[in-house]
């Protein structure tokens, strides 16, 4: 069905795609499976003609393509499902479903649309109903509508962008008894997942992806678990930075037996307990979307606990908001640089102050004298590139927003840390250095709960790795016996047999 | 601290001129266009006119004349200027959250009933005038905070949408006011309450004609004062307090501000409120320095073409007055004519050229770029 060959993508400082062979038989389920940023996103949407290959070629169905537009993939047969459904909120399911088909004319016959729209949901098991407007389904629902679209303007291949990310395990279950009908009913189907219990129960072929590359394409069934955990991990080579040895201090942060909710209200986090020490960084490592948002989130104060206490040296914080815990001097660096860490439009020297402006001075007013000092001594220290303390830092890049976070986080009286992916999409001179102010930190006495997908980088900072998988921790291991295999492992819930007493 | 210079790094520096020039025009560039705007928009509603029989050129004359070209034109634009700031200061300030408050006319009319109700029942005739006044003028704020509190409440603590809330509540309040002007306050069924006692009313101009032979005749009346107090104060609020640093972010990025401890829920109630409480006092300037009594038609909908002003303002204090004062004579101006119906077209107009407008602005400043760049 479809041969990629030698496929590049390069964006600005990332090499997304690195020479990338794929082959799709037709008919199958095939699983595109790797870590957050391997580029299996990059990949389908270059098949599917969103972006283009910098270098490579494709065929589909035996013959050579080269899509300017999704509009050509899709005359190809190619259509994907996005990650972000792209409906209209305000038309009918129908009104969406047929919505820029070039195919029909000015005119629209809507009762026949409606026909043509029931019609190819009962033939796929997709049944909706074509007159619902898209504000009043369901996710589920509109991921139906988004699959039926696809289907009326002819996929045969169909493309699914992590399609259980959104959806509650019941609907999971649904959706891969549709795709497994649509596949003997002769489509393809090409998914992506990082989730490798859903991999291994649905697809028949898995491509697993690691940074930009293709390890290895395998049946299922002559594969286990435990490797492709290891195909999706590698075997990490450490960083290298020095952990100088230190005297761990006294206990800062304990939580115990935590239960936390994800925002539709399933079970995230699930008796969790965990301490800290002065002075320590703890890894927690494990596939993203098990909870470690939604642990960061607790501990912040962000996120209401359902059960379970926080105590921060010696005293209960538990269902404190969000600005006490800053007051008491839990920092956070947030994983969502973007939409979580910053205020795009705001000046970098706002951004700096984000917090702190209400301790800078007291009474009603600002201190906007001490807000451009400070601006201008962080700006230096951190080596930030920007054309200035005023510039809007949505004009930053990765690594300069981080950099701004850090100092931001790092610039107060703190006593825990919670990194999330502190070096997710950074380049390594930015890597580097967010790695030497972390280091510096735990010198300084701070408690760091170093939240990320990146097992090198967990392997490489932590003094202690814990494991998390589906909310709850598999297992804890001192640095020294923190092998990638068994951590590997435990991601992906499994208890190797010499840690199971 | 490199790269400080557009030039010094081609390859990164041009997409980021090209986003800088986008997003930050120049005061200037602002200027010049926001003039050629309005000209265009004054051309299309003259097409307007002209298919529809009419002389533009006339009637912008005397639109003109009426609103600006003499003292007593001039007083009239004042007097409508004072509750057409107030309520876009109101709005303003509700947007800068991104709280689309569109409910400035129905807390400017609860204002305007909380002070009437004061006027009329809580003030005896010889309470001193600068207390009666004052409690007028709480009134009228609380009034109009309760309408706004409402909606922010229910946003924050439900979720509604404040865009419908906002709306649906003018229509009670009006419901209200008719209530009372048609029923338990009203005199005679005539959709109006009695005239209020001396002490309650704003003192106008023309009450010092004696030491000031000048304002003799002027209606312009103290409330007048609050405008240039309400700019300072919204001023300061906006840019020298914590509370208004909370606004910014909360209307930049609300997850960044919850993510800062910023308590999201209050901080938009308390908008609100203020937002409401603007809006209520353009309420109570209206029955204590125009009418002195309570009557169903208080607002020709300085509400509604507040929202306007707001946005042509672009929610800035001092920006938002100068349209408020241009607004004014374009009411004063529609009035002269004996037409409503040119006020809302040109309203209409301007403002729909204006908003269009910010696209042909960022379009241009980007089209620009190769060439600063060859
Ligand atoms: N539009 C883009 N611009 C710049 N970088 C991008 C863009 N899309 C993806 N990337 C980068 O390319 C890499 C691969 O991303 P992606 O294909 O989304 O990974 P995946 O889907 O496997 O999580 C990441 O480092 C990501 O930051
Ligand atoms: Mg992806």
């Amino acid at each position: 069905m479809v041969e990629m060959r030698g496929i590049s993508k390069r964006f600005p400082g990332v090499l997304a795609n690195d020479r990338v062979d794929l082959d799709v038989a037709s008919g199958s389920i095939h699983a595109l499976l790797g870590e957050n940023g391997a580029g299996k996103s990059t990949l389908m949407h270059i098949l599917s003609g969103l972006y283009r290959p910098d270098s490579g070629t494709m065929k589909v169905e035996d013959r050579a393509v080269s899509f300017a537009s999704p509009l050509h993939a899709i005359r190809a047969g190619v259509g994907m499902v996005h990650q972000h459904f792209m409906l209209v909120e305000t038309q009918t399911v129908a009104e969406n479903v047929v919505l820029g088909d070039r195919r029909l004319g000015f005119r629209m016959d809507p009762s026949a649309i409606r026909d043509t729209v029931a019609d190819l949901g009962r033939e796929s098991g997709l049944e909706i109903d074509p007159d619902a407007l898209i504000w009043q389904l369901s996710v589920g629902e509109r991921q139906r509508v988004e699959i039926v679209k696809m289907l009326h303007r002819g996929a045969r291949l169909l493309i699914l962008d992590e399609p259980t990310a959104v959806l509650t395990p019941p609907e999971a279950d649904t959706l891969f008894d549709r795709m497994r009908g649509m596949a003997r009913a002769g489509r393809t189907l090409l998914f992506i997942s990082h989730k490798l219990n859903e991999v291994m129960e649905l697809a028949e072929t898995v491509t697993v992806m690691r940074q930009g590359r293709v390890v290895d394409t395998v049946p299922k069934a002559q594969v286990s678990h435990r490797e492709l955990v290891r195909m999706m991990v590698g075997s990490p080579v450490l960083f290298d930075v020095t952990v100088p040895p230190v005297q761990q201090g006294r206990k800062l942060l304990s939580l115990r037996s935590l239960r936390v909710e994800n925002d539709r209200g399933q079970t995230a986090v699930d008796n969790l307990s965990l301490e800290l020490r002065q002075r320590e960084i703890l890894g927690v490592a494990g596939v993203a979307g098990n909870g470690q948002r939604e642990l960061a989130e607790a501990i912040t104060g962000l996120r209401k606990l359902q059960a379970g206490t926080i105590e921060l040296d010696g005293f209960d914080v538990t269902g404190s908001n969000q600005r006490r815990m800053i007051d008491l001097g839990i920092s956070w660096v947030p994983q969502d640089r973007q939409h979580t860490g910053t205020a795009p439009n705001l000046s970098i020297q706002e951004n700096f102050d984000l917090k702190r402006y209400r301790s800078a001075r007291r009474g009603p007013f600002l201190d906007r004298a001490g807000q451009s000092s400070r601006a201008a001594a962080l700006l230096a220290k951190y080596r930030v590139a920007a054309s200035g303390r005023l510039q809007p830092v949505r004009l930053l890049s990765g690594g300069n927003l981080q950099k701004i976070i850090l100092a931001r986080e790092l610039s107060t009286e703190l006593r825990v840390l919670v990194a999330e992916s502190p070096t997710r999409g950074l380049d390594v001179g930015a890597i580097q250095t967010v790695h030497e102010l972390l280091m510096e930190q735990r010198s300084r006495g701070v408690a760091i709960l170093l939240l990320s997908e990146d097992l090198q980088e967990v392997l490489s900072l932590s003094d202690r790795v814990a494991v998390i998988h589906n909310g709850r921790i598999m297992g804890i291991l001192p640095r020294a016996r923190a092998e990638a295999d068994t951590i590997g492992m435990l991601m992906a819930g499994v208890v190797p047999e010499d840690m199971a007493t | 601290m490199t790269g400080g210079t557009v030039s010094g790094t081609v390859p990164s520096g041009r997409p980021r001129l090209r986003l800088e020039a986008r997003d930050q025009p120049g005061l200037l560039t602002h200027l010049a266009v926001s003039l050629l705007l309005l000209v265009a928009a004054l051309f299309l509603a003259g097409i307007v006119m002209t298919v529809a029989g009419g002389n533009p050129l006339d009637v912008y004359r005397s639109m003109f004349g009426a609103g600006f070209g003499s003292k007593w034109g001039l007083n009239d634009t004042l007097v409508k200027m004072v509750p057409l700031t107030l309520a876009s200061l109101g709005v303003a300030l509700a947007f800068r959250m991104k709280m689309w408050n569109i409910g400035a006319e129905g807390q400017l009319l609860m204002g305007a009933l909380a002070a009437s109700g004061v006027a009329l029942f809580a003030v005896p005739p010889d309470m001193p005038q600068w207390l009666a006044l004052a409690l007028l003028a709480a009134a009228g704020a609380a009034g109009g905070a309760v309408w706004g509190i409402v909606p922010g409440w229910l946003r924050a603590q439900f979720g509604v949408n404040e865009i419908i809330s906002t709306l649906m509540l003018n229509y009670v309040a009006l419901s209200i006011v008719q209530f009372f002007v048609y029923g338990p306050w009203g005199e005679r069924g005539f959709g109006l309450t009695p005239m209020f006692e001396r002490n309650t009313w704003l003192p106008r101009l023309t009450e010092f004609a004696d030491q000031w032979s000048a304002l003799r005749g002027l209606t312009l009346h103290l409330g007048i004062l609050a405008v240039p107090v309400a700019i300072v104060c919204l001023a300061i609020l906006l840019n020298r307090t914590k509370f208004g640093f909370e606004i910014a972010m909360v209307g930049d990025n609300p997850d960044a501000a919850r993510y800062a401890g910023v308590r999201l829920r209050r901080t938009m109630i308390i908008v609100m409120a203020l937002s409401g409480a603007l809006a209520g006092l353009a309420g109570m300037n209206e029955v204590s320095g125009v009418v002195h009594r309570l009557l169903e038609h208080i607002s020709p909908g300085y509400g509604y073409t507040a929202i306007i002003v707001a946005w042509l303002g672009r929610f800035n204090p001092l920006a938002v007055a100068v349209v408020a004062f241009l607004f004014g004579g374009l009411i004063v101006g529609a009035d002269e004519i004996q037409s409503a119906g040119i006020s809302s077209l040109l309203q209409g107009v301007i403002l729909f050229v204006m908003v269009s407008g910010n696209l042909l602005i960022r379009y241009r400043i980007r089209l620009r770029v190769p060439e600063t760049l060859a």
